[in-house]
């Protein structure tokens, strides 16, 4: 066999580099969507390669729930740091004092949803004409469907049944005033890609991700991380557990798994022998079947 | 760390309505243990409350609302699954008549088509249709599974007639490798294990067949092309010259020291180095995202290509395409529209419709000119100005084009270079 091949590895990470510079070469005022999860991560350290020995063109943004795990935004501050680029927050707790929108009640009551809106509004007053994400297409069936350039109508919707077919390497970012678009370079990552990939780069992530000592409370079928946010409901009781979470999302509805792996290569072993979906433990998703599809066509990530 | 020199397959999936394409592919999740437990949970609730008994393996896949409230694919859907040997991109394309542009999108990266066959049915219309596409975009291997066989006794008869079928109607087209795998997706014989009931048949199943493709040569590595996507200035004193010249390589191999042509100036240089990321390399090749340095300050940007100096592409400012109209709205004559080859962009008319093709009966028509939606046909395009083109047959990165309506900004029509 030729040895000028690419192994899958190499070649997704040059189909995601190929699509952040398409982004930089196509539009006016990109940034990358930062939630400190791993994804968004990943998405920069590949931003970082793109465009090397220059600096990432792109700021970050991050929509921020208020309901974060404190050590993500510790994170999220050095990474800002390191790396020389520019922050912008969009604030959920803004957009509930400035009345935009209003706090869901109740005992699953979340700030997920809440989130679309302030991410369009940060979206639309910083002028932004692309926001780059970390979803991948594997996480969930709506997202089986994107495309790595995917566009949204003024009002910042996703149109699934109308979308542009995208061929080759030809990706067609052209928008009307007021339109945006949403570029996913890890489309075509697994979640155990993603790991086999940190862990080859060694890319530093949060610690959150590894298992620890954790004070814990179950809760629909999933580990949530004691916060001061979280309201314990009659028959809950406070556990120490070893405890590591797959994603990091909203602190008070992503739940976290009983783990051994405390290291990068016990977590790809774990992830490989895993039978659940990462998505599994998030109750924004358990809400319905469509839960994803239906947030998403209103603007979510 | 031990390094996974695993590659990775891409192929797409075609059939009519109810062929079992989406069956075929929760099969392969399924029994290639893909799927997961939250997922299962959640098809087999599904699968309850429409009263299948067992779990309907469609399910996996038909993934938006309006899909599963149908019971149709409507759109491009991408899987994935590994196996101990490879990774695998599915892009799952729905049957329709009036979806064949979502094939064309499916196919157009694909290093394999999967088509399907109802045993009960045989070649059918659609069938040539999906197979004149694979032809079209020049998809490098072709698997032809004849589904269904529990529904006709497993019976070799049946399979060995529609395998002459198909071959007596592909020898008309332009395929190098095509092969024929008789299997029931329902039940999972060929798929990913061996069936008990087709003794007849030796070959490789489904699974051991896509594990097995020879694809390190479905990238040209002959002809070396490298269009610029960006080009990098680094604003600091360490760099103050530098001028990186960015994009992932469409064809070819490129090593530092050679001797290149900058398109469309035509200057001529040597590559100075070679970046993949921080690390400096001293060759590289497609499809490889990197950054080159040359030794003579040129002016290049987005849209140049940079190529060897003794084997250069076609400077072309009118050539015949075969288009695929993708839209609804119809295309109007000696309109002008954006054209996007490689990283670069122009604006083109359609000069002339030469011909289109009835798709399945592979004839031309020489008097109906009109494009619509599906539509496929040779047509002459003029551009403002030159392209560095090569024919889709020997490049599929430099010869294929997509045209945009300024009017909607969609894209309308997919070309391949003749
Ligand atoms: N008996 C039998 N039925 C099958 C087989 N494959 C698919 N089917 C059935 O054919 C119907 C259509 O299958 P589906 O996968 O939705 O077809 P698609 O429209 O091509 O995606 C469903 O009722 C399947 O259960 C097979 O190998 N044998
Ligand atoms: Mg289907």
């Amino acid at each position: 066999m030729s040895k000028y091949y690419l192994n899958y590895l190499d070649e997704l990470e040059s189909e995601a580099i190929y699509i952040l510079r398409e982004v930089w070469a196509q539009f006016e005022n990109p940034v990358i969507l930062f939630s400190g999860g791993k994804d968004s991560i990943l998405v920069t350290h590949l931003a970082k390669k793109a465009f090397y020995p220059s600096k990432i063109p792109f700021a970050l943004m991050h929509v921020d729930t208020g309901h974060n795990f404190p050590e993500t935004i510790k994170f999220r501050d050095d990474l800002i740091e390191k790396l020389g680029v520019k922050l912008i927050v969009g604030s959920v707790q803004e957009s509930i004092d400035q009345g935009r929108v209003a706090e869901e009640k109740g005992k699953n009551a979340t700030r997920n949803a809440l989130q679309i809106t302030t991410l369009l509004d940060a979206i639309e007053g910083n002028k932004v004409d692309c926001a780059i994400g970390g979803g991948r297409r594997d996480e969930e069936k709506a997202r089986a469907k994107e495309r790595f350039f995917s566009h949204r109508d003024d009002f910042g919707q996703w149109d699934p049944k109308n979308q542009r077919p995208e061929l080759w390497n030809l990706l067609n970012g052209k928008y009307f005033e007021g339109e945006h678009f949403r570029a996913f370079p890890i489309s075509n990552w697994t979640e155990m890609d993603v790991w086999n990939y940190i862990k080859r780069e060694n890319i530093s992530i949060p610690s959150l991700y590894f298992a620890h000592e954790r004070e814990v409370v179950y809760r629909s079928h999933s580990w949530i991380p004691v916060s001061e946010y979280l309201k314990l409901e009659e028959g809950e009781k406070v556990e120490t557990k070893k405890i590591r979470f797959r994603t990091l999302g909203d602190i008070t509805i992503t739940g976290g798994i009983e783990s051994e792996a405390d290291t990068l290569d016990k977590i790809a072993e774990e992830v490989a022998a895993m039978r659940k979906t990462e998505r599994g433990d998030r109750s924004d998703d358990k809400r319905s079947e469509t839960a994803m599809e239906d947030r998403k066509k209103q603007g979510y990530f | 760390m031990e390094i996974n020199n695993n590659q990775l397959l891409r192929f797409t999936t075609a059939g009519s309505v109810d062929d079992g394409k989406s069956t075929l592919i929760g099969r392969l999740l399924f029994d290639s243990k893909s799927i997961f437990e939250d997922q299962l949970d959640s098809v087999s609730k599904t699968s309850e409350k429409k009263g299948h008994d067992g779990v309907d393996l469609a399910l996996f896949t038909d993934g938006l609302k309006d899909e599963r409230e149908q019971g149709i694919t409507i759109d491009v859907a991408y899987r994935y699954f590994t196996t101990p040997k490879r990774k695998f991109i599915i892009a799952d394309t729905p049957g329709h008549i009036e979806y064949t542009r979502n094939m064309v999108t499916g196919a157009s990266t694909a290093n394999a088509a999967v088509i399907l066959i109802d045993a009960r049915h045989g070649v059918i219309e659609q069938t040539k249709r999906h197979s004149f596409i694979a032809s079209l975009l020049n998809i490098p291997h072709l698997i032809v599974c004849i589904n269904k066989m529990d529904l006709v006794d497993f019976s070799e008869a049946v399979y060995n007639d529609i395998v002459n079928q198909f071959e007596e109607f592909s020898s008309k087209l332009l395929m190098k490798d095509v092969r024929f795998i008789p299997i029931s997706a329902l039940l999972g014989d060929n798929v990913v294990n061996r069936s008990k009931n087709m003794d007849w048949y030796q070959e490789g199943t489904l699974l051991s067949t896509l594990e097995t493709l020879h694809i390190s040569s479905d990238i040209n590595k002959i002809d070396a092309r490298f269009p610029v996507q960006t080009v990098l200035r680094p604003q600091s004193e360490a760099y103050r010259d530098y001028r990186g010249y960015a994009g992932r390589i469409a064809s070819g191999i490129y090593r530092v020291g050679d001797e290149v042509a900058v398109l469309p100036s035509g200057f001529n240089s040597t590559i100075k180095s070679i970046n993949a990321g921080e690390q400096e390399v001293e060759e590289a090749y497609a499809p490889m995202s990197v950054s080159m340095t040359l030794e003579d300050d040129i002016d290049i940007s987005r849209g140049n290509m940079i190529v060897k100096k003794n084997n250069q592409p076609e400077m072309e400012q009118e050539f015949d395409v075969m288009l695929c109209w993708l839209n609804s709205d119809t295309a109007k004559p000696r309109a002008k529209y954006t054209i996007m080859h490689t990283s670069n962009e122009e604006r083109a008319i359609i000069k002339e419709v030469v011909y289109k093709m009835d798709i399945n009966s592979f004839e031309r028509d020489n008097e109906d000119n009109d494009l619509g939606m599906n539509d496929i046909a040779r047509v002459k395009l003029r551009t403002t100005r030159r392209l560095a083109i090569d024919s889709y047959r020997d490049s599929r990165n430099t010869g294929s084009i997509i045209l945009i309506d300024e009017n909607t900004n969609e894209t309308v029509a997919a070309g391949m270079i003749v």
